[in-house]
């Protein structure tokens, strides 16, 4: 996440000293990703040695104000207008515990989903409760309080999807491999998936005892 | 406090010996006053077919299923179709309104077949109307409202009459996100006021309105959530 982008674009409002910043950036996104003000410190000196903001003198308690500057707007103007690159998945763990678990022998495959998926349907509960208290406010901090819920409950959703998805194909998959054992012909009653028992890299393929047991 | 709904050990087997297919193979579980709990599972998982007996609309082969303490076994035919007018209300993902009647009408139609009078039953389909928050579409037929909206007046009529047990087929199934969120919203609201609901859902987004969420896969219970499962359990051991 950006601390630097987000403080750039609240001092777009106006002038702010840290504590300031740190409020109105929490207050716009709950306290999802907590910012302390060591940290706010930082970027805003990091930040002014750019030329992105100058220091513009002190309130009457002593705290530094800082200002944006027009290299700083312009960098808001290019944030705002660039995608946020998708380098890290951010259900990196999550994917690479599955696929080594149908892969490693041993391993319950169906009890890892079904684990998982409730420990991310309460999360979705969670986020839900606090969807319904937040109300329905039409201040500007309101919504963009309840847009960063909205974000979380759909990658929840997301990730429960996936790993209903995820079941129903290690349970295909064990279907398909008790009806080709008896005949070792291959199989012509899947199209929709060919199986490539010769290719190593199909991960859905998972050819451990344990896994068949996830299709119970 | 006691469950308004209660199963226990519910089977249910469509077909005859050699392709029979066991729906459910045993569930237990209990919805009880202010709670909305839901049902997910993935297609055939026996979702929808709890749902039918936990309203009366089909038996169980064996187990047994009491609304508000009475079990629907034991009462015959006419006693369920009763039970389905005053203690139980459906809401359905087609919305099930009838198009020759206006909204009010609709909502008051289960009142009136249980014998309340014309006047009373459409003043009480008013007040759930208002309740759900489109009292001003009481005239309009289902063809003129949108589906959100046809939503809205199924969940009136579904509770009309102080029903004490809403049971929702995937309610939200052919409304965009934001209406469907809003129908959510309505059957918490009535769970929150004292209801016990229970939803049958495919989607974790809707099924998250819920204080608890039963996984069903093949016809049986696999895990909950957010759930007091002892008590569950010993609530349906000591029946």
């Amino acid at each position: 996440m950006s601390v630097k982008h987000a403080l750039l674009a609240l001092l777009e409002q106006e002038p702010m000293y840290g504590y300031q910043l740190r409020a109105e950036f929490e207050q716009r996104t709950g306290t999802t990703w907590p910012l302390n003000v060591g940290q706010v410190y930082t970027t805003l000196t990091r930040l002014e040695r750019d030329g992105l903001v100058g220091a513009d003198g002190e309130d009457a308690e002593g705290h530094v104000i800082y200002r944006i500057t027009a290299a700083g707007r312009t960098e808001v103007a290019s944030w705002f207008t660039t995608p946020v690159a998708r380098t890290q998945p951010p259900r990196d763990e999550l994917a690479i515990k599955l696929a080594l678990a149908v892969t490693v022998p041993g391993v319950d495959v169906g009890s890892v989903i079904q684990q998982q998926r409730s420990a991310t349907m309460a999360a979705l509960q969670d986020y839900t409760r606090l969807k319904r208290q937040a109300g329905s406010g039409d201040a500007p901090s309101d919504l963009a309080w309840s847009l960063v819920l909205d974000s979380l409950v759909f990658a929840a959703e997301a990730e429960i999807r996936w790993l209903d998805h995820g079941e129903a194909r290690l349970r295909r998959a064990a279907v398909e491999r008790a009806a080709a054992a008896p005949a070792p012909a291959p199989s012509a009653t899947a199209p929709t998936a060919p199986t490539t028992p010769t290719t190593p890299t199909t991960p859905t393929t998972p050819t451990t005892p344990a896994s068949e047991r996830s299709a119970r | 406090m006691s469950a308004v709904l209660q199963l226990t050990d519910v089977v249910r087997v469509h077909g005859e010996a050699p392709h029979q297919v066991q729906a459910l193979r045993g569930v237990s579980f209990a919805a009880h006053p202010g709670e909305l709990v839901a049902v997910m599972g993935p297609s055939g998982s026996g979702k929808s077919t709890l749902l039918t007996i936990a309203g009366g609309l089909d038996s169980p082969t064996s187990g047994a299923v009491t609304v508000e303490g009475v079990d629907l076994a034991r009462l015959g035919q006419q006693g369920r179709a009763r039970m389905r007018r005053t203690s139980i209300g459906y809401v359905f993902q087609g919305f099930n309104l009838i198009p020759a009647l206006t909204a009010a009408e609709n909502v008051a139609l289960p009142r009136e077949l249980d014998g309340v009078a014309p006047r009373q039953a459409r003043a009480e389909a008013r007040a759930a109307l208002e309740e759900v928050g489109i009292l001003d579409l009481a005239d309009r037929f289902p063809d003129d409202m949108s589906g959100g909206q046809q939503q809205r007046v199924a969940i009136a009529r579904a509770v009309i009459g102080e029903r004490r047990l809403i049971l929702a087929d995937e309610p939200t199934g052919a409304l965009d996100t934001e209406t469907g969120e809003e129908i959510l919203r309505l059957l918490r609201a009535r769970c929150d006021a004292g209801a016990a609901g229970v939803l049958v859902t495919h989607e974790a987004r809707h099924a998250a309105w819920a204080d608890r969420v039963v996984f069903l896969r093949d016809g049986v219970v696999v895990d909950e959530t957010g759930a007091d499962r002892a008590e569950v359990l010993t609530e349906a051991a000591g029946r």
